[in-house]
């Protein structure tokens, strides 16, 4: 959102406080200042944490866009950059980090494999996409996606950081308590999604043999 | 050192009657050792034939046969081609074979792999856990009857999707929907995590009180997430104080399976997956398992190709020691310049990559037998553009910028890695190795596609401390340029393939183990084919994950701030650490 828009709140002003004082409206000033300081959670799993650090370096400079503040701890980041395959081993890590993320928080797939599972679905220690367990904001397709792409991802999420509104957004939502927080995922003889274990119960007590 | 002055002329069979005997399978060399004699074996092989270095231990599962084959590679320091030999077992549980860490100690990780996913157990092994997954895990993967929960065929490519195409998503297939499988009448909630209790417990074994004054050691956990690990990497470190007592790495954050499906992909089809395992190098990749299928395929590399590859192999090398001095600087505090200095010239050697290969990363760029296109019109030019002008005044630069710094000098100077004697006996390769002192270079000692025409050295430096290690980079680096200036000048023009691309490669069975020096160490392949068109078992020997089998070693006695700069000169990647 640029300034006029900001600052063109669909109200009549009156001569004498034009450039004086701004008007606009809450959900406005908001969306302006998240979007434009998104801090990345500094967090590489794969090949796709290369881009993203080049897309930081000089050619490409990410800065631009308010993004460059990278932080190693989950405290202070708003936004998750799933950069690489996502396997069974780090998801619980991975939803620990989501879980102690303070609110406002996005998460972004970055490349195939944390969009869906890419060449190493077929794995078996590969989860095939964050998505099974995070709410997923902006999928970046490319294996792995050129900082080009990235950056275009992170613009798109800024596009929908735009359009947000304080009484809709889900962190304040009370009756959607599970995307704030996400049930850790078990490891046991495979990955074990607390919220599927009714689930896996019943399928495995009619599987046969 | 282990390497005797004299060393014997190699007949296993000879010196061994009744407990070793040549391997007689076609397509198959080497020696086959009895289960029990393997010790004596073994010792022999390191002090009277000189074998120092035991550079990969694997194992196949041979169900049709019922035979389980654990296989060693080792190769002496001075030189020459590897010596394989093999223990065969009836593939009856438990599966034992006893384990060659008293000799080689650095058998250890890749003996716990083998547990792990072979389920290969190792009598006398120190510390036999699962390593790359986690315990409670159920199977050993790469067993040949273990099928995954998206199981569809043995090979690819599968009959859903050709040529019929009718493919159905992989989760719709499986009862639980999703890429997990459990056992009949499993019950979730019944569940007991294993936890880490085993770790732990392999850390306390250390923990021995010294002196009168009783202190406390605590227990530090770095990583998976944590900036200084490069990438997913976990230490668990007790400290006293801030000197570490012991330290047990733990990897699997990456384990993406890349033996399991290189069994189900075809020959060529596993081109692109070994881009991703050192995904700073995937020329080096591309190029290893070229080398690996084309000794097996037994042909000739088109003369140009060996050309086009040996430049693309070193500017990758450049590229990922510039990188290397970068994060460096990163690990020991000098955030983000020397990074951006290293990362504005990896930009240009990546649009070279980018030119041949149509992506900046992952090139997928060698094919068996030559390369997949020629050089577009205008890249030699820029080739030359970088490695006569601009990379030579940058690396320069560099030096400059770091090597007279005094800070930069106090803090890497005297900080101790690793010395030679037990870089070999940890099966050390690559640039940590020749830091410490040992000109053990492939490309040298057992040179592989057009390196013994090109004039240049194996540097080495005496003190295998932190300093050693980053100006042995900047040294390989303008060894590199030196190769490079070579073969620009002397790339003949010619077909850049030997025979018709093809998507189905006809390789006869045998086994094959083809190794290069990446830029981080030996890169090997064990390719074992049955004449199908899949590999039968496919075997990466990553320089990462071996040569962090002597962290322990390395950083004990150290101090805590000490074991980031450590981790951040052996130079691991999580693509070929976990694969």
């Amino acid at each position: 959102m640029d300034n006029e828009q900001l600052n063109s709140p669909g109200y009549d002003i009156p001569d004498e406080l034009k450039n004086v004082v701004s008007i606009t409206t809450l959900d406005r000033i908001y969306n302006w200042g998240r979007r434009s300081s998104v801090w990345p959670l500094m967090f590489g799993l794969a090949c796709c944490a290369i881009e993203m650090i080049a897309a930081q370096a000089s050619r490409y400079d990410m800065a631009r866009f308010g993004m460059e503040v990278m932080r190693p701890t989950p405290r202070q980041a708003d936004m998750m950059l799933v950069s690489g395959t996502v396997t069974k081993k780090m998801v619980p890590l991975i939803v620990r980090l989501y879980n102690q993320m303070p609110e406002p928080k996005y998460v972004v797939a970055m490349g195939a494999c944390a969009s869906g599972g890419g060449p190493f679905k077929e794995g078996y220690n590969v989860v095939a996409g964050i998505d099974k367990f995070l709410p997923v904001d902006v999928y970046i397709p490319g294996c792995p996606p050129t900082p080009q792409a990235l950056i275009a991802g992170m613009i798109k999420l800024q596009e929908k950081i735009d359009k947000e509104s304080l009484s809709k957004v889900r962190w304040y939502d009370k009756k959607k308590e599970d995307s704030v927080y996400i049930p850790v995922p078990v490891l046991g003889p495979d990955l074990m999604d607390p919220r599927r274990f009714a689930e896996i119960k019943a399928i495995a007590a009619a599987k046969e043999g | 050192m282990a390497t005797p002055t004299t060393t014997a002329t190699l007949d296993l069979a000879a010196r061994f009657p009744g407990a070793v005997s040549a391997d007689a399978r076609p397509g198959y060399k080497g020696w086959i050792v009895e289960k029990d004699k393997l010790i004596e074996v073994a010792t022999a092989i390191r002090d009277e034939f000189g074998y120092d270095h035991l550079t990969a231990v694997t194992g196949v599962d041979y169900l049709p046969e019922g035979k389980m084959e654990v296989v060693y590679h080792a190769f002496k320091t001075t030189g020459g081609p590897v010596l394989t030999f093999k223990v065969q077992v009836p593939r009856v549980d438990p599966v034992e074979v006893p384990s060659v860490t008293s000799i080689w100690p650095g058998a250890e990780f890749q003996e716990r792999e083998a547990w792990d996913l072979l389920g290969v157990k190792f009598t006398n092994h120190p510390d036999l856990r699962r390593i790359l997954l986690w315990e409670g895990f159920e199977g050993h993967p790469l067993r040949k009857d273990w099928k995954e929960a998206f199981y569809e065929e043995d090979a690819k490519p599968f009959k859903s999707r050709w040529p019929e195409g009718k493919h159905v998503m992989a989760e719709e297939k499986n009862p639980f929907k999703d890429n997990i499988n459990f056992p009949k009448d499993f019950d979730p909630e019944q569940w007991v995590p294993e936890g880490e209790a085993a770790l732990y417990g392999a850390l306390a074994r250390y923990q021995v009180q010294e002196g009168s004054l009783k202190t406390d050691h605590i227990v530090i956990n770095m990583g998976p997430q944590h900036p200084s690990t490069h990438g997913v990497f976990r230490a668990a470190v007790t400290v006293d104080g801030e000197t570490v007592v012991s330290l047990k790495p733990v990897m699997g954050y990456l384990h993406r399976n890349h033996d399991k499906i290189g069994e189900r992909n075809t020959f060529l089809q596993n081109m692109p997956f070994t881009d991703r395992l050192d995904y700073f190098n995937s020329m080096s990749n591309n190029f290893g398992y070229a080398v690996a299928v084309e000794k097996l395929m037994n042909i000739q590399v088109a003369e140009r190709a060996e050309y086009i590859r040996v430049i693309m192999a070193e500017l990758s090398r450049i590229q990922n020691h510039l990188v290397f001095i970068g994060m460096l600087g990163n690990d020991l505090g000098m955030m983000y310049t020397p990074a951006l200095y290293a990362f504005e010239e990896r930009e240009l050697i990546l649009d070279i990559f980018e030119a041949v290969s149509g992506s900046r990363m992952m090139c997928n760029y060698y094919r068996f037998g030559g390369v997949v296109r020629d050089l577009p019109e205008g890249v030699l030019e820029k080739i030359k553009g970088l490695v006569f002008e601009r990379l030579p005044v940058k690396a320069d630069e560099l030096d400059r910028m770091l090597t007279e710094n005094e800070v930069f000098v106090a803090r890497m100077k005297g900080v101790k890695v690793i010395d030679a004697e037990n870089a070999i006996r940890y099966s050390i390769t690559g640039p940590v190795l020749r830091a410490a002192g040992v000109p053990y270079d492939i490309r040298r000692a057992d040179p592989y596609s057009i390196y013994d025409r090109f004039d240049f050295d194996i540097p080495t430096r005496p003190n295998g401390d932190l300093m050693d290690n980053y100006l042995l980079r900047l040294d390989e680096i303008r060894q590199s340029l030196r190769i490079l200036q070579q073969a620009v000048k002397q790339i003949p023009e010619g077909p850049v393939m030997t025979g018709k691309p093809q998507y189905q490669v006809r390789v006869p069975a045998g086994e094959s183990y083809g190794r290069v020096e990446s830029p981080k160490g030996e890169l090997a392949f064990y390719v074992v084919s049955n004449g199908k068109p899949n590999p039968f078992r496919y075997h990466v020997r990553p320089p990462s994950f071996v040569n962090i089998t002597a962290l322990e070693k390395m950083c004990v006695g150290t101090k805590i701030a000490d074991f980031i700069a450590i981790l951040g000169v052996i130079d691991i990647v999580l693509g070929e650490l976990d694969r």
